[in-house]
């Protein structure tokens, strides 16, 4: 039942982020719209008991992919409105909020592992004995896999010889 | 060695593995060679690609799966991967005088052509559903950038951001639909799928998870009304790359097809024989109207391939051995029309003459007689008149489909290659009775006229003595269906 609840709330949120990437009008509103999307899908994947996805997703997508995007926006200089905000320190209170927070949760961290030493380090080496998700993921790729997993090698071998030779003024 | 796995199964994937050392080897000897040395490449690739159908021989009544189920290894394999091989094998051989012309890099063009052929290959091998789609997403990521090849060229880069976008589109659908598939059924093996999915009334799931692979198997075969790509990105893209994508890139996605559907889905077969019905009569219909009014070869050509497609559908909908057999009989004849075509095609791309035009044609005949003559023979051909390879091509298919009681699917096939008369005499006018066009002489390079004359040859041979080829088609025809004739998942 209390599953069930997370999993309609998160689609909905999903959706919901879906729509606003595609119908804002700013290009970098409609980036950082798609990261939050990204990070739900994630928590769909923790939901489900695929932690190894979830942390993947977060890797890649909400990490890679989107700073790659970034860099495209950037880049290709799309047309912008125009700025809305006219205050030049607004962006230095937002970096101080930001640096705050930052501090903060160095702090709690800090804290928090010097309150319990030990307890992180026997917690960590014990999931991997018990064989989680990664180890199984791994385990299926190297053995049942093997032969799509070295297939897909060559696919990124393909990818990157073909970005070089598209990139490339002259080679 | 990992558990599970010992060394026949690499044995059983050497073909692959020597085209992977062998594309790798290009890479090596692009680097190692000098601008003037670039010939040497095409050859070595020509080499690698022989050397692969020799180590594919042995496989040719061999019936196993292979790599804990992933591949099958039987006569249906090794048939298709000896179609890709050709078809490869010729497109390199046309292909050297036009990167010359072009002014294009040798070694990352050989390379992605061997290695798309490597991604078609797991494509007809595999029996599992993510063998096959790493497959597909191999070839496709190669025929991306070949597409874009010629970078100053716009039509070239539009042609290849089209054709990224909307694969990468429609692979979207075919993964929809095949984790529906696998979430019902919790196996992406085929032959699993069919023994879990067959019980008990098809679901509603079940049906849109078909809906969603036949729309993007329709994207691969640009069936119509999913061709919307093709006739820009064959005409944009390099014109071997063009040859190579209407045969190997088609043939690889029927194989896909032929797998999914008759491994994977045989009980299905009243929900999706009548929309392979109605995808091949539309796509038939549609490809010759529209080749009618083309006055670009490239584009022309196009249209015929997704004619092509939809008389190849028939093949299909017939669902029977004879269906199947047909169907690859006709994918290996017209490697040899369609890509003896496009040589022609290549042929006329000089120095300063694009030579895509229907008029660049003109008076061919009275320039470069032997040229004029074997094109002739291809129109014919693929237009399916008596003695040429194309009519038995088409014989068998329309056979195949009254056989099965499709008598009107067989009456639309017969009406619409008349149609395709028309623009494939078409090209023969103006080879003949129209006024020659200046330009620079027309020369075949030793390998374009060996690409010529494999194609001849084997339009020719497979037109008058068909004998071997359908015994062949036959025999690789019956090992598809493992379910049906016994062979279980169990036999590894």
């Amino acid at each position: 039942m209390g599953e069930a609840v997370i999993f309609y709330v998160l689609s909905a949120l999903i959706l919901g982020f879906a729509v606003l990437v595609i119908s804002t009008r700013n290009t970098v509103h409609s980036v950082l719209f798609l990261v939050m999307n990204f990070l739900l899908v994630a928590m769909l994947y923790v939901l489900v008991g695929a932690e190894f996805l979830a942390v993947i997703q977060v890797l890649v997508y909400a990490g890679g992919i989107v700073v790659l995007y970034l860099f495209v926006v950037m880049l290709v200089n799309l047309k912008r409105p125009p700025e809305v905000h006219q205050d030049p320190r607004r962006q230095a209170r937002l970096g101080l909020a930001v640096a705050g927070a930052v501090l903060a949760e160095l702090v709690a961290i800090i804290v928090y592992s010097s309150a319990s030493p030990a307890a992180p380090a026997v917690a960590a080496a014990g999931q991997t004995v018990e064989g989680g998700n990664v180890e199984q993921i791994g385990w299926l790729l190297y053995t049942d896999y093997l032969i799509p997993f070295e297939v897909a090698s060559i696919l990124l071998l393909v990818a990157m010889v073909g970005a070089i030779v598209l990139a490339k003024r002259e080679l | 060695m990992p558990p599970g796995f010992s060394a026949a199964d690499f044995y059983y994937i050497l073909p692959e593995l020597v085209l992977v050392a062998g594309a790798l080897l290009v890479l090596v000897v692009d680097v190692l060679t000098s601008r003037q040395q670039r010939p040497l490449l095409g050859w070595v690739t020509i080499g690698v690609l022989l050397a692969t159908m020799l180590t594919l021989l042995p496989f040719s009544d061999v019936d196993v799966l292979a790599s804990r189920g992933l591949l099958a290894i039987d006569g249906f394999a090794f048939f298709f991967k000896l179609v890709f091989l050709l078809t490869a094998l010729v497109t390199v051989l046309m292909s050297s005088s036009y990167l010359e012309v072009e002014g294009l890099r040798a070694g990352e063009y050989y390379f992605l052509i061997l290695c798309a052929t490597l991604g078609m290959m797991f494509m007809a091998s595999g029996i599992d559903l993510v063998t096959i789609f790493i497959g597909l997403e191999t070839m496709a990521v190669a025929f991306y950038i070949l597409t874009g090849y010629l970078k100053p060229n716009r039509q070239s880069n539009e042609a290849a951001v089209k054709y990224f976008l909307l694969g990468a589109f429609s692979l979207g659908i075919l993964l929809y639909g095949m984790s529906i598939l696998y979430g019902l059924s919790g196996t992406t093996n085929l032959r699993e799928l069919a023994t879990v999915l067959a019980t008990g009334e098809p679901s509603t799931l079940l049906i849109v998870a078909v809906v969603l692979v036949v729309s993007g198997i329709g994207f691969k075969i640009a069936a119509v009304p999913f061709h919307m790509w093709a006739p820009d990105v064959y005409e944009g893209a390099p014109t071997p790359i063009t040859a190579f994508l209407s045969v190997g890139s088609k043939a690889a996605s029927f194989a896909m097809l032929l797998r999914i559907f008759m491994e994977g889905l045989p009980f299905l077969a009243e929900v999706w024989q009548p929309m392979f019905w109605v995808l091949a009569v539309v796509t038939m219909t549609f490809g010759n109207l529209a080749a009618l009014t083309q006055s670009n070869i490239k584009r022309m050509l196009a249209y015929s391939s997704i004619a092509h497609a939809g008389y190849i559908l028939i093949g299909v909908v017939a669902n029977s051995s004879r269906g199947v057999t047909a169907l690859m009989i006709y994918l290996m004849l017209y490697v040899f029309m369609q890509l003896g075509a496009f040589a022609v095609v290549v042929m006329l791309r000089r120095r300063d003459v694009v030579g895509d035009e229907l008029k660049d044609l003109s008076g061919l005949y009275f320039r470069y007689p032997v040229a004029a003559c074997a094109m002739l023979f291809f129109m014919l051909s693929l237009g399916g008149i008596p003695p040429t390879a194309g009519f038995m091509g088409k014989f068998w298919l329309f056979s195949a489909a009254i056989e099965s009681g499709y008598i009107w699917l067989a009456v639309i096939g017969v009406i619409n290659s008349a149609i395709s008369l028309y623009y494939y005499v078409r090209v023969v006018v103006f080879m003949w009775l129209r006024e020659e066009t200046l330009g620079s002489p027309i020369v075949a390079s030793p390998a374009m006229a060996l690409a010529l004359t494999v194609a001849l040859v084997g339009a020719v041979i497979f037109g008058v003595y068909p004998g071997p080829l359908f015994e062949l088609a036959e025999s690789s025809a019956q090992s598809l269906g493992g379910v049906i004739t016994g062979v279980g998942v169990s036999s590894f």
